[in-house]
């Protein structure tokens, strides 16, 4: 309950702030159009030239990029922004603030910065996910709860993952090129993990977890989603979200501060 | 000319010196680089895959033999000083730049061949790692081989010259990220990334062949390919020439305009 009234706070400050800046709104909206139509642009291009790619159809690939830019949003709006403050915190010693505050430190340093702009992109993807369910047959209660739970695994992999890479903060100092690693393998995920030969497939699901966030939950409203499969989504998001919050706190016993 | 010489020998060098103190992040550059073209070489392979094996006159070895090409043509001509003007009109450093005898775009352009010679130990390595994953088939002739190394110098002028005409766009507005974005969109389906040209339905084709995208990525390995007759491969560089011509011109017009309106506060 806490948790969700220190998101909320943030949430409210994060608003506070950008609604001074209110012409990047106007920009993010460009930004992210231009960004999308790129996407669909892509794909329809390919879909010119074939009726399936790997046994996707149309529709299919449309919702799997819905979910693509839904997950991509939620990093922007909140992980990315708040971890990136959080590495540059270490750097500069004032986690400080953040560790005396009478908050799990984890749950303060990774919601601290909220882009209420990015919320743009989580509208697009939603949009584009409801439009590719249009064009697919009836979703059965089965399928849509799949789904739910699947991008909910997805979601907390991704954020398990990207707090551990921020973690290595306590270690290494400069770690914002990593995330650069990770925006590029990202891209990978606009199209189903299973057209890539097999060892990058294993990249991007082991070394990045392109293929848990993004296609496991769009195979989940493809139909084409194994319990198994399901299975194993969820307990690699439980084994990275328990491996995180280890290594974070391993990560805090290290970190010396910088106060006077 | 002597002068020229002597200031791209001292540019490069020291370019050069910056560069090996990078070599982490330039394999970061290298992943970004190689990414984008692997994904469309399997995306193309696929579809090629569902339609009975070719699309076009490429199978999936032909788009790896075009995409691992393209891969390293794309990273040779490719540039970031769009990126870079606005950080230095923010941190002042450009005031500095203009107070050179020199104009900045030689040390832009030196630096920016320092960073594609210091690459290529890490490129073409990576490239050829990918080529024994995904064995590429290309029918090389000999004249458009030879002719290949002018077509990638011709092409990697065209795109610099533009490309840092388009870096001047940060005179006029701060939303110089939102103006890049759109560059980098119309290139990526215009100079052969997103399909090779002859994939694209024909409007888009008429669109590539009438704007000078095409002439910074895609010609040079279209010609490396043998995809294109000896008649085209001549007017295909005397477009490049001509692009170069009218990039030149426009910077040339551009630049003191663009420096007049440039204010820098010190302190």
């Amino acid at each position: 309950m806490q948790a969700l009234r220190v998101f909320w706070v943030f949430a409210k400050l994060g608003f506070q702030n950008e609604a001074a800046y209110r012409a990047n709104f106007w920009i993010q909206i460009f930004e992210s159009v231009l960004n999308i139509a790129s996407a669909v642009g892509a794909i329809s291009l390919v879909f010119a030239r074939t009726d399936s790619l790997a046994g996707w159809r149309p529709a299919e690939l449309v919702a799997l990029l819905g979910v693509y830019f839904t997950v991509y949003g939620a990093i922007q709006v909140v992980i990315a922004p708040s971890l990136t403050k959080f590495m540059e915190d270490v750097r500069a010693g004032s986690l400080d603030f953040v560790l005396t505050k009478p908050v799990d430190a984890q749950l303060l340093a990774s919601t601290s910065e909220i882009r209420v702009w990015k919320l743009v992109d989580l509208a697009f993807g939603l949009a584009i996910l409801w439009y590719g369910l249009s064009g697919l047959e009836r979703i059965t209660p089965r399928e849509a709860a799949g789904f739910a739970l699947a991008l909910v695994a997805g979601a907390a992999t991704v954020y398990g993952f990207w707090m551990i890479l921020a973690t290595c903060a306590f270690w290494f100092v400069r770690l914002d090129n990593v995330m650069q690693i990770f925006w590029s393998m990202y891209q990978a995920g606009r199209w189903p993990v299973g057209i890539y030969p097999r060892w990058l497939g294993v990249i991007l699901t082991a070394l990045v977890p392109v293929a848990i966030a993004v296609t496991v939950p769009a195979e989940a409203l493809a139909g084409r989603l194994t319990p198994q499969a399901l299975l194993l989504a969820c307990a690699v998001a439980v084994a990275t979200l328990t491996a995180s919050r280890w290594f974070w706190k391993r990560g805090l016993r290290r970190y010396a501060g910088a106060s006077a | 000319m002597s002068f020229l010489r002597d200031l791209y020998a001292a540019l490069i060098r020291i370019a050069l010196l910056v560069e090996m103190q990078y070599r982490a992040s330039n394999l970061i550059w290298l992943i970004g680089m190689v990414v984008e073209p692997l994904i469309y070489l399997v995306v193309w392979s696929a579809a090629a895959n569902a339609q009975g094996g070719t699309l076009g006159g490429f199978g999936p070895h032909e788009f790896a033999a075009y995409y691992l090409v393209l891969a390293a043509v794309n990273q040779i001509t490719s540039g970031w000083h769009m990126w870079e003007f606005q950080f230095r009109i923010e941190q002042g450093q450009f005031a500095f730049l203009l107070l050179r005898p020199v104009h900045p775009i030689h040390g832009d352009l030196a630096e920016n061949l320092a960073h594609k010679l210091a690459m290529q130990v890490a490129l073409l390595p990576a490239l050829g790692a990918l080529a024994l994953a995904f064995r590429p088939h290309a029918e090389l002739h000999a004249w458009s081989t030879a002719l290949f190394p002018l077509a990638l110098g011709l092409a990697f002028a065209v795109r610099f010259v533009f490309e840092w005409t388009l870096a001047l766009a940060c005179f006029w507005t701060t939303r110089i990220m939102a103006v890049n974005q759109a560059w980098f969109a119309v290139l990526f389906f215009l100079s052969g990334r997103v399909a090779p040209l002859a994939l694209l339905p024909a409007w888009l084709r008429a669109l590539a062949d009438a704007l000078p995208f095409r002439f910074m990525v895609s010609f040079p390995v279209e010609l490396l390919l043998g995809r294109v007759s000896q008649a085209e491969a001549l007017s295909g560089l005397a477009l490049q020439l001509g692009w170069i011509g009218a990039g030149s011109l426009m910077l040339w017009w551009l630049w003191p305009r663009a420096v007049a309106r440039f204010s820098s506060v010190g302190n």
